[in-house]
């Protein structure tokens, strides 16, 4: 190992839990002395109260402020390095978003207020909607999904309630085998059954295949384009022919809309509903795994159906409002209007780049990903033959022949300094290792990153014990799944022994004194 | 602005190295007729001046709870919001980190969830919580997929008044495996029917009851346990968590799934998101669970290590046959959730308790004392209420934000046709001072006055 790679990006030094910081009568935050008579003992019924006070941590705030401080230490970010994960698109997430999503006049609206008192919170989701529906070619949006999953839903529901109202129940939706695994998830919970379309030898759906399985049954089709190989679909307009042939739908989901921003819009290629993971590519950040936000876009005829209340505009008057629509609509998805401070952030960053600096980002990632991949091309093989556009997928076919995996290269890449590629999706792909860099990286860190992975294939010769037991330089070594399933130890215990008392009330004396 | 840093000589470069003589070229992978080739129909971009500009001209447009005494409820509450949480969830390491499908880079968010996950079971009283959900409504609907699961029954049962817009989601999702919801209403006090329930329950998969209710008042938890039990089905909470300092947690009265609203705690009203779906279930039901759990494991050295796990039973595993197609949630809600938990802790838990029971006692009182007025229900409350008013509740609210208040929430609004047309449902939180309460009972009095 080279000096470089040796050094840690995370702190190592372990953190004990909150719970174990704990004293009794430590404490951080209090309330305000009660200016108001207090609520006598008769006002919540004794078998009503509360037995035993929940044992959460009793810390002052200093250690509580040290105690996260640390625990971020110990985590991998954007704003650590380079986030190479295929189908995520972990960009850069600007700060300037934060500024505006923490605006009191957004950040302190509570979502029921009359809509005389939230016109610029209208306004924002109104000009978002023109927005999303200039870059999609759709007409109509809904905020409401908090993401991408919770947006296929949604869709697969109006997919649903638009048959239905055309007096059809059909059963069955259609999907490449090589989709996210969230895709047939959320066909099953539409009601409807997943019938998977097999990719032909260039890892684009086989239309002929596609073409034999329509059938009036078929509600519709979902696939993402790029699809998840990082290659355009080129015969999308045939799909759409084929699904629209028998009356079905074409879901596109927007996993991979980063790579066609201002060069290519799903409404053109077809597609009737559209869902965007503003969380990807409008690059709001992922927080360690949301929020997110996942609208929905629809072309005109499936406007109706969409969740409401909508944000609106009234020429009329000039002002903006709900529209609650019609019996059409298929009901909310979400408690409120959706993740609402997302599509502050997201409404910045469209303003931020505006049409020409969209267009740039798509050109930027896939000048990006298309470099990667010839830089590693002559080290690592490509799944497929064509050329990609903003991500790749390699094989580690032949590494594993020589003795490391997939999973033990990308484990080895952490030592270096980076997060790890995505490896084992999609499915159809042995071996699989993918890679999406994304616009904002820089030509430097690319060529670091192909420097990194075509030392490790090396090391497959020169030091293998090293590869498949990496990561060494990270807070933690290889940690034990097998064992975390098998004896589930989903949180702390005082003592390390189970709940006697959680779901049983116990004396008064086991009170903490508080 | 943008954000891509690529130089002129960058792009020519890169592109010198593929052998391609544009960025078009780069585009040829999409057939001809599918290329855009306009501009996009929005403006060009702005700069980071601009941009703030004009979105502080947005935020001006909306009169926020800054401006308006807050005392609106219905599922997002003006409560205290630490200090120190957004700082620390605004550190890049956890605000721009991923999933942690990586556990050897992501130990910090993967620890703070499981210390979440043991905050949200100490509270709820159920040993299993998950690393959340979206928010309170889609945390039912989740509950009432994990109960038909379990049950094998299509029926689910609504106790007492459940929060209207949870209910709109539930009926929603509802349409995919197409169940049957069946009201079974409240009674005078403003609570469940036991016999209403009673009787729906017979062949249901689940009763759910939200705690307290809609209306604000306490439900018999222990008596729906029973009721759904002896009936085989599940009984799921919707529970406050702001009241577990003083209220008994659901699951030591019976619940088999408590699911909450977790935006009391650490998050902003933020015109209604992102918040955090809380769901929490028994050590049986793991299995059923929906969307990430964290569990606790150790390394190659044995040092303790925290990992994403049961992940068989997630769609990116188990695909058409998962419990739930979560994917991206709400972790840097729900860790603001826990920074929050942790900052009040047992005794800071129990006063934000008592604070919100005797603030919203006193508001009731005086609102009591506005000519009209009557209470909508009999039963104890927690920290929202309902009450009648002598005038129309729409209009009131209207001529109390002249006077500074966001007096609560119409119940017309959310439950059309129901008799509760004049009602109006007052939500009073730790922060409202005894002032500011006789503030709104003299802006809601003269409001009513001048309506009438």
């Amino acid at each position: 190992m080279t000096a470089k790679q040796e050094r840690p990006r995370l702190a190592l030094a372990e953190e004990a839990l909150v719970f174990e910081r704990s004293r009794p009568g430590r404490r951080a935050g209090r309330m305000p002395v009660l200016d108001v008579p207090p609520a006598p003992d008769d006002a919540i019924p004794a078998a009503m109260r509360r037995s035993l006070a929940p044992r959460l941590p009793e810390v002052s705030e200093n250690e509580l402020v040290r105690h996260y401080t640390r625990l971020s230490q110990r985590n991998y970010g954007i704003d650590t390095g380079f986030y190479p994960l295929g189908s995520c698109s972990m960009k850069y997430n600007p700060k300037l978003a934060e500024d505006a999503a923490a605006m009191a006049g957004f950040r302190r609206l509570h979502p029921l207020q009359p809509e005389s008192q939230t016109q610029g919170a209208l306004q924002l989701l109104v000009e978002l909607e023109r927005a999303l529906c200039a870059i999609t070619g759709m007409s109509g949006v809904t905020f409401q999904p908090a993401a991408g999953a919770h947006g296929e839903l949604t869709g697969l529901l109006i997919m649903r309630a638009l048959h239905e109202r055309n007096g059809q129940r059909r059963h069955r939706v259609i999907i490449p085998d090589s989709a996210h695994g969230t895709n047939p998830a959320s066909v099953t919970l539409a009601g409807y059954e997943t019938e998977e379309c097999p990719s032909d030898e260039r890892g684009l759906v086989d239309v002929e295949a596609l073409e034999r399985m329509v059938s009036d049954d078929v509600a519709g089709l979902m696939i993402t384009n790029p699809n998840t190989l990082g290659l355009f679909e080129e015969n999308i307009e045939r799909v759409a022919a084929a699904i629209h042939s028998v009356g079905g739908l074409l879901y596109y989901d927007g996993a991979n809309l980063n790579a066609i921003l201002g060069r290519s819009r799903p409404g053109d290629m077809g597609f009737d509903i559209v869902h965007m993971n503003l969380h990807k590519t409008f690059a709001t950040p992922h927080g360690g795994g949301g929020p997110g936000a996942g609208p929905l876009a629809v072309s005109e005829r499936l406007v109706p159906f969409l969740p409401g209340p909508r944000p609106a505009f009234d020429e009329g008057s000039g002002r903006y409002t709900w529209d609650e629509g019609d019996d059409r609509s298929i009901g909310r998805v979400h408690t409120f209007w959706g993740n609402f401070g997302i599509l502050v952030r997201a409404a910045s960053y469209a303003r931020a780049l505006g049409s020409d600096g969209l267009r740039h980002v798509a050109e930027r990632a896939v000048l990006n990903a298309n470099y990667l991949a010839h830089r590693l091309s002559g080290t690592y093989d490509l799944a497929f033959p064509g050329q990609p556009m903003h991500e790749f997928v390699m094989t580690a076919r032949k590494q594993k022949a020589r003795g490391a995996k997939a999973m033990d290269l990308a484990k080895r890449v952490l030592d270096y300094g980076f997060h790890a590629p995505t490896v084992y999706f999609p499915l159809i792909v042995d071996e699989a290792m993918m890679v999406e860099p994304t616009e904002t990286e820089t030509v430097e860190t690319l060529d670091a990153f192909a420097e990194a992975l075509i030392a490790i294939d090396a090391e497959i010769e020169t030091a293998l014990d090293t590869l498949k037991s990496a990561p060494h330089t990270a807070p933690i070594s290889r940690p034990d799944e097998a064992r975390a399933a098998r004896d589930l130890k989903p949180r702390w215990y005082p003592d390390d022994h189970a709940v006697a008392h959680l779901a049983n009330a116990a004396g008064p004396d086991d009170k903490p004194t508080i | 602005m943008e954000f891509a840093p690529h130089t002129d000589d960058d792009v020519r470069q890169m592109l010198d190295v593929l052998g391609l003589s544009s960025i078009d070229e780069l585009f040829a992978p999409i057939p001809a007729g599918l290329r855009f080739d306009r501009d996009l129909e929005i403006p060009i971009g702005l700069s980071e001046i601009e941009v703030l500009r004009d979105l502080a001209a947005l935020a001006a447009k909306n009169r926020s709870a800054d401006d308006l005494v807050c005392f609106m409820g219905a599922g997002s509450y003006d409560h205290h919001v630490p200090s120190m949480v957004w700082p620390i969830l605004g550190r890049g390491e956890f605000a721009t980190s991923y999933t942690p499908y990586q556990p050897e880079m992501s130990q910090g968010v993967l620890q703070a969830l499981f210390e979440y996950q043991t905050m949200i079971s100490e509270l709820t009283g159920l040993e299993i919580s998950n690393a959340s959900l979206y928010d309170g409504g889609s945390a039912v609907a989740e509950a009432v997929h994990m109960a038909v699961a379990s049950t094998g029954r299509r029926a689910v049962v609504l106790a007492g008044c459940v929060n209207p817009l949870y209910v709109g989601v539930l009926r929603t999702v509802a349409r995919g495996p197409e169940l049957e919801i069946r009201e079974a209403g409240w009674g005078s006090a403003g609570t469940s029917d036991l016999d209403a329930v009673r009787v729906a329950a017979a062949d249901a998969a689940a009763v759910i009851v939200q705690h307290p209710s809609f209306f604000g008042t306490l439900e018999d938890v222990a008596a729906l346990a029973d009721l759904a039990h002896g009936a085989g089905a599940k009984l799921i909470v919707h529970f406050d968590m702001t009241s577990a300092g003083i209220l008994e947690a659901p699951g030591a009265l019976g619940a088999d799934v408590v699911v909450a609203e977790g935006q009391p705690f650490g998050n902003h009203m933020n015109f209604g998101g992102p918040y955090v779906g809380v769901i929490a279930c028994r050590r049986e039901d793991a299995r059923r669970l929906p969307g990430r759990l964290v569990g606790e494991t150790v390394d190659r050295e044995g040092r303790r290590a925290f990992v994403l796990t049961l992940q068989a039973r997630e769609q990116h595993i188990r695909r058409a046959k998962a419990t739930s197609n979560i994917c991206t949630n709400q972790t840097l809600n729900a860790l603001g959730t826990a920074v929050a938990m942790a900052w009040l802790g047992p005794a800071g838990l129990r006063e934000l308790g008592e604070s919100c029971l005797a603030r919203a006692r006193y508001c009731r009182d005086r609102l009591l004392e506005v000519a009209g007025a009557k209470p909508a229900f009999a039963a104890p409350t927690f920290k929202e209420f309902v009450v009648r008013l002598p005038a129309d509740p729409t209009r009131v609210c209207e001529r109390a934000a002249a006077d500074g208040y966001l007096a609560g929430v119409p119940v017309k609004r959310l439950l059309p046709g129901r008799g509760l047309d004049d009602a109006l449902l007052v939500a009073v939180t730790e922060r409202r001072t005894r002032e500011e309460i006789d503030g709104l009972a003299e802006a809601v009095a003269r409001a009513c006055k001048e309506e009438a």
